[in-house]
């Protein structure tokens, strides 16, 4: 692999938010490095911290959120340290943009379609007037819209699900970012309408060389449209590697789990595999593994000792213990081999 | 399979919507027979019309034409009052988001027993009370947490609560519209697990409305497709996936993400556009092409599909 240019360096992050008169620790210590012109998946359940974590790369932080410790260093600067809006508006959009998951709610619905696009060219292009109508128009042609000279009056009301997507992802390309954060970009989508938002999506990255992180429970999903994969549990990256070491070769006995409730893997008339209990409660300290105490596997240091990272290869490295050379040998869930073979085939077929 | 008992029957069944020029066919002619104790998935896009089918079926939505039939009785256009009764109990509805179908404003034990309290008038308080607490057992859930709000429990629980709100009528036929979609991964399988229990414990047939194809392809027995107010093809599921006919179940298939970067990333996804078919001068009609096996075409597409079902069998 060639050397690559970290475009985005995480480390040691520290999230904390007061709620309800308690503290509540969302990020615990997470550290990632984003490379230039990649695509980054970040999976995990509900309350995981995934949003979280990359609304603080914005400074999207709802009030009662801080940045307890630790740096986030974009160009030079240290975005961890950020705190007037001044300094925001210098990184949001412009360097790093974002598509959230509801496109139904994102737009504004009182201001026609060309307004909102070319209102964000005209904020981080520095166009005026005519010049930033014809780039706008040029933006929602890019995005997929048909006849955009037309729709560009047209009020969201009058645009599907799936084209209203489009309209968001123009906007934020509009912006020119270098940093496209997409969150749950195609949950509220129609199957056949999800396809072809990711492959609008990537399209978009390769002609505007974007760097894209994708924030998704979706593992299939990931599997279209990531180079890497890093799954959060617990405020955490309890597991990070290139897209293939995640699917193929995981580590982590979270990353078993969450691979194995797949309906794609269940038998017919049998129980599909479900995690036992509950996510770890982000008010109380967390001792060791936070999946430990769901994990019927689970050794008697992973209640003890917070696992640091171990690397399986120079591009996938895993915070369990299961990988110390001196703990005993777990194998992960044989259903989890299927994967390679079993799914997809009937479409080979044609 | 020729001689099981069907529970539920549609016939030519049409939902309208609005009026004059305003009037929109949501449901347009769909044919479907359920089996007792199968489960039925409906799979198609949002504005497809497999919600408003639900409805029609549990008396939500007025139908404009057609006919629907639960265990040989007519339940749709007029029907006496007692009849009524009956099928509000015998048909019950999980919903899809479990945290906005649920009241704020009231406890379980009230959220649960709200249908007893319309249906079941007669009931003591404690026949009422045992009823709740085998109700909430029955999904896995705690007698105690009866005392609770909905706001206390997570969305997998909250979703428990909502199949508990279905059982406790002891229903025959439920409706599951889109009950796992707006859940977790890890909950998703939880709840699946679960209607499947309760299906094979208390004998219940479901029909399973979703998008999301790879749940479907899990639990269903059988599967139509619906595509804007019409079903295009039905067929048993595993059949349905390994050999679609109609170009838009192609489509819907070929859309599915795969959870296998390097397929997923060769995949070719196929488009649909409804302008292929040639429907102006001959209209399509139902067809049964195989047993149990049925698609919507014109004399020429099924021509076209008899042929490729002809080659696919061969090939197995």
């Amino acid at each position: 692999m060639t050397k690559r240019n970290i475009i985005l360096s995480v480390d040691n992050l520290v999230i904390k938010f007061q709620l309800r008169g308690k503290v509540l620790t969302a990020i615990r210590g997470a550290s990632l490095d984003l490379y230039e012109g990649e695509s980054l998946a970040i999976v995990g359940e509900s309350g995981s911290g995934k949003s979280v974590f990359t609304k603080s790369f914005m400074g999207l932080l709802d009030k009662n959120g801080w940045i307890d410790s630790g740096s986030i260093i974009y160009g030079g600067n240290d975005l961890a340290k950020y705190n007037r809006e001044r300094d925001w508006l210098n990184i949001r959009g412009k360097e790093i943009a974002m598509i959230f998951q509801e496109p139904m709610t994102s737009l504004n619905p009182l201001k026609s379609i060309g307004k909102q696009v070319k209102e964000s060219i005209q904020l981080h292009q520095n166009l005026k007037g005519k010049a930033a109508k014809e780039e706008a128009i040029k933006i929602l042609r890019d995005v997929g819209i048909d006849n955009p000279e037309k729709r560009y009056n047209q009020y969201p009301h009058e645009f599907s699900g799936g084209m209203r997507q489009r309209v968001v992802i123009a906007i934020a390309v509009g912006c020119k970012p270098n940093i496209l954060i997409c969150d749950e970009p195609t949950t509220a989508l129609d199957v056949t309408i999800q396809a072809q938002i990711l492959d609008l999506l990537k399209t978009l990255k390769k002609k505007y060389s974007l760097t894209t992180i994708y924030i998704t429970h979706d593992l299939g999903v990931v599997a279209n449209v990531a180079d890497r994969v890093a799954v959060m549990y617990g405020g955490d990256i309890i597991e990070i590697g290139k897209s293939e070491e995640i699917f193929y070769n995981p580590k982590h006995p979270y990353t078993w789990a969450l691979l194995s409730s797949l309906p794609q893997l269940g038998k017919k008339g049998e129980a599909l595999y479900s995690i036992k209990g509950t996510p770890p409660n982000l008010f109380h300290d967390i001792k060791g593994d936070p999946f430990a105490p769901r994990n019927p596997k689970a050794l008697k240091i992973d209640f003890i000792k917070k696992p640091p990272y171990f690397h399986v290869s120079p591009t996938h490295k895993v915070k369990s213990w299961l990988l110390d050379p001196r703990a005993p040998k777990v194998k992960p869930p044989k259903s989890l081999k299927l994967l390679r073979y079993k799914i997809g085939d009937d479409l080979d077929e044609k | 399979m020729k001689n099981r008992e069907v529970i539920l029957e549609v016939k030519n069944l049409k939902v309208d919507f609005g009026k004059g020029s305003n009037k929109f066919t949501a449901v347009d002619d769909v044919n479907f027979s359920i089996y007792k104790g199968e489960t039925f998935g409906l799979v198609g896009e949002s504005g497809s019309g497999k919600t408003t089918i639900g409805r029609a079926i549990n008396r939500i939505n007025e139908i404009s034409s057609g006919q629907i039939i639960f265990e040989g009785k007519i339940i749709s256009g007029k029907i006496s009052k007692e009849l009524d009764r009956e099928i509000t109990k015998d048909i019950q509805m999980i919903f899809q988001d479990p945290m906005s179908s649920l009241n704020e404003r009231a406890k379980v034990d009230y959220i649960v027993s709200e249908g007893l309290y319309n249906i079941k008038k007669n009931l003591t308080e404690k026949e009422r009370k045992k009823k709740v607490t085998n109700a909430l057992l029955d999904v896995g859930l705690l007698p105690e947490f009866a005392s609770r709000f909905p706001h206390e429990f997570s969305g997998g629980q909250r979703q428990r609560i909502g199949i508990a709100r279905a059982l406790i009528m002891e229903p025959k036929f439920i409706i599951a519209d889109e009950p796992i979609s707006a859940l977790d991964v890890s909950i998703r399988a939880q709840v699946l697990n679960l209607l499947k229990e309760l299906q094979r414990t208390k004998g219940l047939t479901y029909l399973f409305i979703a998008h999301d194809l790879s749940v479907v392809r899990f639990i269903t027995d059988r599967v139509a497709v619906i595509y804007k107010g019409k079903i295009v093809e039905l067929a048993e599921t595993e059949k349905l996936f390994k050999n679609p006919l109609h170009p838009y179940t192609k489509a819907l298939i070929s859309a599915i993400p795969l959870p296998d970067p390097i397929k997923e990333k060769e995949k070719v996804l196929r488009i649909y556009d409804p302008k292929m078919h040639n429907y102006d001068s001959e209209p399509p009609k139902w067809i049964e092409i195989e047993e149990d096996h049925f698609v919507l075409g014109n004399k020429k597409e099924i021509e076209l599909y008899k042929i490729q079902l002809q080659s696919h069998n061969r090939n197995i």
